[in-house]
Order: C-alpha cells, then structure tokens, then sequence
C-alpha cells in the first residue's frame, strides 16, 4: 500500500474537514484531529481539471466517507460533473482532458505508476445522467454486462446468482424477474435508472458515483432512487452531483457546495455535514445559494 | 410614396400564361409564367430520371426477348452454354458471380471493418481524415487498372501461393484444382476484396462514430478495456449499418466487371475450388459479346445482363434500406 | 471474484486481468494492421503504375497514333482525345439533366415524384457498368448497325447522371433557405433566384460534382466494349468508332505482345493520374463543404 504520510493529511475531528474562505481550498491548520484513514472512502487533493487548455476546477481537496452518501451542488457550470468524473479516470476519456492533484481510494493513488485505470474503474463504478442501458442486451445481460468481462473465470450459475443480487440491491428484481430476457429499453425511464444502478453494482465495487441520475426521471421514479441510495449506503459510499439542492438535503450525509470563479473555474466554497451546511452555513456565499439569493 | 414595381404586381394573364395555365403548370405564389416555364422544365429533366430507368428496363427486356422466349426461365437453372449447338444458361455464371463475390467479402469484411474501428475509435485526431481519404482513394482507382495490377502483379503472387497450397495441401477440395494458371477464383476474390474494401469502411466508419458517448462510457465505468467497450458494445450497436455497408459491398462486387474478366479465368463451369477459373455474369457478357455473331447468342448475353440487373438492383436495395434505417436516410452512397 | 471482500490493492493485477489487458494490445495492433493493409496495398498498387508506367511516357507517346500490331512504337493520342470527346459529349447530355432534375427536387415543392427520382438515383448507382452497356448497345448501336462514339456518350452519360443528380441536390441543399427567401422578398421571380443566387452560391459545390461524374466515366471500360469499340485511327466523327483510353489499356493489358503491356502500364498511368487528381480535387471541395 502506498504510503499516505507523506501527503498532506486530512484534517479534522473524524467529523468535518471543511473547506475555506479561499480559493485555493487547502485545509485549516490547528485543531482538529485527523479522521481514520479507514473511514475514508476517496481523498481528493488539490485536483485540477483541464478540457485541452480550459481550467474546469482548481484545487479541490475533500474527502468522501465510507458508506456515506456525499453530495456535489453548485450553479451549472461550476465543475461538479468533471469532479465527479475525476475520481474514477473517467475525466481522461474525454477528448483533451487531463487533470493535476491526488485521488485516492483507501489510501491508494488511482494514478500511481502501475495502476490501469480499467481496475480503478472496476471499483469506483459510475452511473449517469441518462440511464444507458445497452440497446442490444436483454435486461439480465445488461446486469451480467460488467460481470462478464470476466467470463472466462466465472461460472454462467454464477453471473445469474449476481445479477439477481444486484437487481435485488437496486429494488428492481420483482419488478423485472419476469422480464429479464427482455431488451434493457423495454423498461420505463426510472426502471432503466435502476437498471444501470444494478449494472453498476454487479460488478461489486466499493464507490458508486451518481452524475444527476435523477434529472432525466419523473418524481415518482426519483423518491425510488433516493430511498435506494439511502439503502445502498448499508454496503456502498456513494457521491452524488446534483442540482437539485432539496434532493441534496434530503439524501446526502455530507455536501460540498461549488461555485465558478471570474476563469469559470469551478472551486470548493464549503464541505460539511449536509445539516449544518443547510441550515447553518459557515460561508455566505453557501448561504446565498441555498436560500435562492443567486442561480 | 414609392411607385408600385411592375414585375411584382400580378400582370394579366397573356397568352402564354394560359397556355401554360392548361397544360396543368400552375405554380404555388407566383403568375409569372416564366417561373412555370422553369418549373416545367426542371420537372421534365427530374422525369428524364425516370424516363431513362423505364428505358433500361424496357431495352434490356427487348434485347433479351428472344432468349426469354426460346429458354424461359429454365435459362436461370440450366448448366449448358454452347454457342454452337445454340444452348444457353446462366446458373454457373450466377454461382460463379456469388461464389467470388463471398470469397471477396470474406476478406473484405474484417479489413474493412477493423480500419473503420480504428479511424473511428483509436486514431487520433490528426490521422483521422488522411487515412480516410486514403482508403477513399481506392475506390478511386478504375477498375480496368485493378485488372492490369492483378494480371502483372497479383496473379504471379497468387499463382505462387497457389502452388504452394496445392503441394502441401492438394487433398483439401478447395485447393484442388488448376494452381499453375493464377487466375481464378481466388485471384478475382482478392482483386474484389480490394475493390469493395473503401466502400465497407467509409460506411462502417460512418455507423460507428455515430455510437453515442455514453454507450462506451457506461462499459468503461464498468472496468472494461477499450477493446471490450468496442466488441460489447460498440459493434453490436451498429450492426445494422455494419450488415448494410457489407451489403452494398456485396453489390458492388457483383456487378464488376474489368477486374474480374482480366483475374477470373474466363471460363464457364461449375466452380470447386478456390483455384478455377471462373465466369461472372459480368464477365462473360464482357468477353463474348464481341464474339457473339448471331441474334439468339447476343439475346442470351443480354438475357444474363437482365439477371445480373436484377439482383443487383434487389442487393442495392436491401442494403440501402438497412443504411436507411440505420441513419435515417442522411448516408448517401457515392463512391 | 470481488476485490471488495479480498481488499485487494489496485496495483496487484490478478492473472485474469492480465489476460484481458493482453487482448486488449493485441487487438488494438490487429486494428493497427488493417488499416496499414488498406494503405500498403494502395501504395503497391499506385506506386506499381508510376513505375511500369511512368518511365514510358514521352511525346510521342502522347501524340501518336497506335502502330499496326507487333510493331514497337506508337501512341495513344487518338484515345485520349476520343475519351475527351466522348465524356465530353456524355457531360452536355448528364449535366443539364442533373442539375435540373437537382433543382426541382430542391427548389420546388416536389413531393412524392421529387422522392422518388432521388431514390432512383441512388439506386442507378448501382447498376453495373456492363449493363448500362448493354442498354446503350440496344438503344443507340443496334438501331444503327454499327458502333460509335456516339452510344459510348449515351453510355457514360447514364453512368454520369445519377452522380450529377446526387451531389447537386447536396451541394443546393447547402445553400441556407435565407439567401432564397431575401430574393424573394425583393420580389425577385423564382426562377431568377435560383439562376442568378442559388446557383452561384453553390457553384463551387456543383462544379465539383461534375468533375467526379467526369473523372468516374473516363475510367469506366466495360460499357465501351460494344459501344465506342475503340479506332486505331483518328477519329472524330460520333457516329463512327472511337478509341478510348481504358479501352485501349484493356485491350493492350490481355494482347499477347510486351510492347502493348508497356503501353497499357504508361496509359494507366496518365489515366492515374487524371482520375486521381480530379477525386483528390473534388473531395477535398466537397469534404470542407460538408464536414462538420
């Protein structure tokens, strides 16, 4: 395992690191004890993002507890997305994107000498904005679609056992038992949803990343997501971005709220505990976002 | 007050408006009967368009009529042509055409797509449009230089190959027959292979960008490899524009000609192996019809030229309509 | 097989992984060599008629007329300018028609027949060189008991025209709708819009068009077989045989004699050469028009 104590570590009372006035986002000096690196699923250092030469975010530090539910808000804009997509590789799929800064998951920097992002992938698992079920798939092969990467290693009795479990875990196994040899489109919006949850989670991994898995869904589908995540969080750390700053109260454990700067550089105003950032902000820029005073 | 512009205010109708009024040329948001004369004319020359596909049809069934009325349509089935004894058929020349045509796909189809996957996938940016115009280039290239190519250059190669293949492996039946002439079924698949390869790709390159993003995004946040993204996803996805591009390959290479008649062999029979030589319907009409001396033989040609029309027309089709659906009708093919 | 139970660490790579990764290079070379195929044979293929040809190519071969068989010597002068005259010929019938059958598609409302010649435009592409022969044979060579250069145009002609149609009707469609509606607002009568503004907008586009309708007939052989039938003399009159280049590159590619291989490798090669620099003229037009 890499060795974590030469990094700047995270401070704070086990509790909340939280973020400064600054732009720079580094951390408060004294006073606070360090969280156990064990109760932190991902830390992020003084990452920045790139599209090409455009700067999305600058140094964002934070740290994302195990099976907790944290959250992403700020304006449109603000980078939210791009850091989600920074802590599982995937923000170097996208042409011209490059980013600077730390991520770890367990302690470990995903991009380290030695570390194919195909692994990190496999255990930050990421589910999008628009549910994308495969077309040319059934509903249990789309399930089976991670688990079979696999396949030479594992057992057909094996793929079925987990895709069973995953729908399970996504609250879908009773509504598509009977369906599952049917194409992953023939469901509705939120079931889709769901299904890319339970895609996600066949593969087993440790971090689920949500980028709005909920705007493209009706209310009635969104209430079921946000009662599965509150379930998942029993066997999952789970971070969400989301605009939709009511959802983030409801939802999330820990909110990071970001804002764009003059660059349209996206920053971190503010982390902390989702009840006290709402209802007793420590910075005023958090509190004119949540209380409407600016998009 | 600006004075009124005359050519804008509705003139009374003159003569040739009213002529033009009866022939049915009225055109919706003007009088002006030069706009109608221009109407009618572009009209006329979109109805040459049909008039000449009519005419084909009607031209190619009266050539071949006296043939339709001596063999009907055993022509399609029997296996005799002997311009001597005045017996005609076509079936070896249609699995001839076929069985070269396949050989053709056979090669193409992995080629092609696996260049469409890598301009669409993996070159960068740079590369992207060169090699595209480069491969574009073979399609480029008249097929009578192909042919040249294939006789000097390809067919020694082939010829070797063959040899070779028939020495050490002469029990397999595809390799069974003549190997020392090099031109045969093999030699006119490859040619074929060449030929329709810029057409597959261009294609295939097309259907594949058009896989969204978040297809492969969603298998990588899976912990899948690019090439696992590809062969899961990306192709399954665009399978129906895949088939279709094979497809219209398929028609293209049913229909050449020069290459074919220069690499095939030229000769009518029931093909065995992969080194006969070969008659496609193409190249048949191409080599006999300056030897055909009387009208029967000449109508036969054109009976063969009728079956080849048809099924390329029927191969053309089937493949534009899966393009079509695939790309909802905005590929055009053009070559 | 889950990593979240063994707590493994990112770096330890399982053997099955290995495998996958392994597959994935390797593929990604297979895919490397496919394309590297398509642009090696191009090169044999290019690179084989500059060298056969180019070497043979002189004045005399430009000018002169073929000599009687076996001798050595001789040009090909009388097929290039009989390709010229009849593509020259085809083009003044394939043009007219296949702007202006473009322009009703696009300029006027023209509704299920507009459709349909376009679909039949695409589907002519189709058909094979050979047939579109047989089709000239029987139209123009039979009724005229002898072949000409004449039936080589209707020929090249109907091999022209569904490519003149097809990228007029792209090249009109370019032309944004607010050039023809400022026109008209003017007051300016349809058909003068499309004359004096779309037309020449689209100029560019439309002359490119032609220019790969041209250079895609002057390679077509087979329907020049029996049609044009080649002439080892000069010749300019239609009505009579006429020698064309891929006729003569055909005929002197299967004869028995080297001198005629030669000269088939050198005609190939200015054929090469104008075909390609017509494509690589048109495409690079048409690609900046079209390209997002």
């Amino acid at each position: 395992m890499i060795d974590m104590r030469s990094k700047p570590q995270p401070r704070g009372s086990g509790v909340t690191p939280s973020g400064t006035a600054t732009p720079e986002g580094s951390f408060p000096a004294a006073g606070q004890a360090e969280a156990p690196l064990r109760d932190l699923s991902l830390t992020i250092r003084d990452v920045t993002a790139y599209y090409g030469k455009f700067r999305a975010i600058k140094s964002i530090s934070l740290d994302v507890e195990e099976r907790k539910v944290t959250a992403l808000i700020g304006p449109s804009g603000c980078g939210k997305s791009t850091l989600l997509r920074c802590m599982n590789r995937m923000h170097e799929e996208t042409p011209g994107g490059r980013m600077t800064g730390h991520v770890s998951l367990h302690g470990e920097d995903i991009h380290a000498a030695g570390v194919d992002p195909v692994v990190v992938r496999r255990r930050i698992g990421m589910v999008f904005q628009k549910p994308n079920p495969f077309p040319t798939m059934s509903v249990l092969d789309n399930v089976a679609a991670g688990i079979r990467l696999n396949r030479f290693w594992v057992s057909s009795a094996e793929v079925k056992d987990r895709v069973e479990k995953a729908l399970g875990q996504a609250a879908l196994w009773d509504e598509v038992k009977d369906k599952l040899n049917q194409p992953g489109t023939a469901l509705s919006g939120g079931q889709q949803q769901r299904l890319c949850i339970a895609r996600a989670l066949a593969v087993e991994p440790e971090v689920i990343l949500m980028d709005e898995p909920c705007s493209a869904l009706d209310p009635i589908a969104t209430l079921k997501i946000e009662d599965l995540m509150r379930e998942l969080t029993n066997n999952y750390t789970i971070v969400i971005v989301t605009h939709n700053m009511q959802q983030a109260a409801r939802v999330s454990d820990k909110t990071a709220f970001l804002m764009m700067d003059e660059d349209r550089a996206g920053f971190l105003v503010e982390y902390g505990e989702t009840k006290q950032l709402f209802t007793n902000p420590k910075e005023k820029r958090t509190e004119d976002y949540i209380t409407g005073r600016f998009g | 007050m600006a004075k009124a512009r005359a050519d804008i205010k509705p003139s009374s109708p003159n003569t040739a408006q009213v002529v033009l009024g009866l022939l049915g040329f009225r055109h919706a948001g003007t009088v002006n009967w030069t706009d109608n004369l221009f109407f009618a004319l572009s009209r006329l020359f979109a109805l040459a368009v049909i008039a000449m596909t009519i005419l084909l049809v009607v031209e190619l069934l009266q050539g071949a009529e006296e043939a339709i009325r001596k063999f009907g349509l055993g022509f399609l089935v029997g296996t005799v042509w002997d311009p001597v004894t005045e017996e005609f058929s076509t079936l070896p020349t249609v699995i001839g055409t076929l069985v070269i045509s396949f050989v053709a796909l056979l090669m193409a189809i992995p080629v092609s797509l696996g260049t469409a996957v890598f301009i669409a996938l993996y070159a960068p940016a740079w590369l992207r449009s060169p090699l595209s115009y480069l491969v574009e280039m073979l399609a480029a290239i008249p097929s009578v230089i192909y042919g040249l190519w294939g006789l000097f250059v390809l067919v020694p190669v082939i010829r070797m190959s063959q040899m070779w293949l028939k020495s050490h492996f002469g029990w397999f039946f595809l390799f069974s027959g003549p190997a020392n002439y090099g031109t045969g079924v093999l030699a006119a698949g490859v040619m074929l292979a060449i030929m329709i390869t810029p057409i597959i790709t261009a294609i295939s390159r097309d259907v594949i960008r058009a896989v969204p993003r978040s297809q492969v995004e969603a298998m990588y946040a899976l912990g899948a490899t690019k090439w696992e993204a590809v062969w899961n996803v990306v192709l399954p996805y665009a399978r129906g524009g895949i088939i279709g591009a094979a497809i219209l390959g398929l028609g293209r290479a049913i229909g050449e000609t020069m290459a074919v008649t220069m690499v095939g062999g030229n000769a009518f029979r029931f093909v065995t192996s992969l080194f006969d030589p070969v008659h496609s319907m193409a190249s048949q009409i191409a080599s006999e019809f300056s030897e055909a001396t009387y009208s029967l033989y000449v109508s036969s040609l054109v009976y063969v030229g009728l079956v080849l029309f048809v099924i390329t027309i029927v191969v053309n089709l089937l493949g534009q309509l899966l393009i079509w659906r695939v790309s909802k009708g905005r590929t055009t093919v053009l070559e | 097989m889950s990593s979240r139970t063994s707590g493994e660490s990112l770096v330890t790579t399982p053997r099955h992984f290995q495998t996958r990764k392994l597959v994935n290079r390797v593929a990604t070379v297979c895919l490397m060599a496919c394309a590297a195929v398509c642009v090696v044979v191009l090169v044999l293929i290019l690179g084989y008629v500059v060298y056969r040809g180019a070497g043979y190519i002189n004045w005399q071969f430009l000018t002169a007329l073929p000599k009687p068989v076996g001798e050595a010597g001789g040009g090909v002068a009388n097929a290039i300018v009989g390709s010229i005259i009849v593509v020259g010929v085809a083009a003044l019938m394939a043009v007219p028609i296949g702007i202006g059958a473009a322009i009703f598609l696009n300029e006027f409302p023209s509704g299920f027949l507009g459709r349909a010649v376009r679909f039949l435009a695409d589907i002519l592409t189709g058909v094979p060189s050979i047939v579109v022969g047989l089709f000239a044979y029987s139209m123009v060579v039979a009724p005229m008991k002898h072949f000409s250069g004449v039936s080589g145009a209707v020929a090249y002609a109907f091999i022209m025209i569904p490519i003149v149609l097809i990228t007029a009707q792209e090249a009109l469609r370019l032309v944004p709708n607010t050039l023809r509606e400022a026109a008209l607002a003017l007051g300016v009568p349809r058909w003068r819009t499309i004359l004096q503004v779309v037309i020449p907008v689209s100029s560019r586009a439309l002359l490119t068009g032609m220019v790969l309708a041209v250079a895609r007939a002057l390679g077509e052989t087979a329907p020049m077989l029996f049609t044009a039938f080649g002439n080892p003399y000069w010749n300019f009159d239609l009505t009579k045989p006429m020698a064309t280049l891929p006729l003569v590159i055909y005929r002197y590619a299967t004869g028995p004699y080297d001198e005629w291989h030669a000269q088939a490798w050198a005609a190939s090669f200015v054929l090469v050469v104008v075909v390609l620099f017509a494509s690589i003229l048109t495409r690079s037009v048409l690609r900046s028009k079209f390209d997002a």
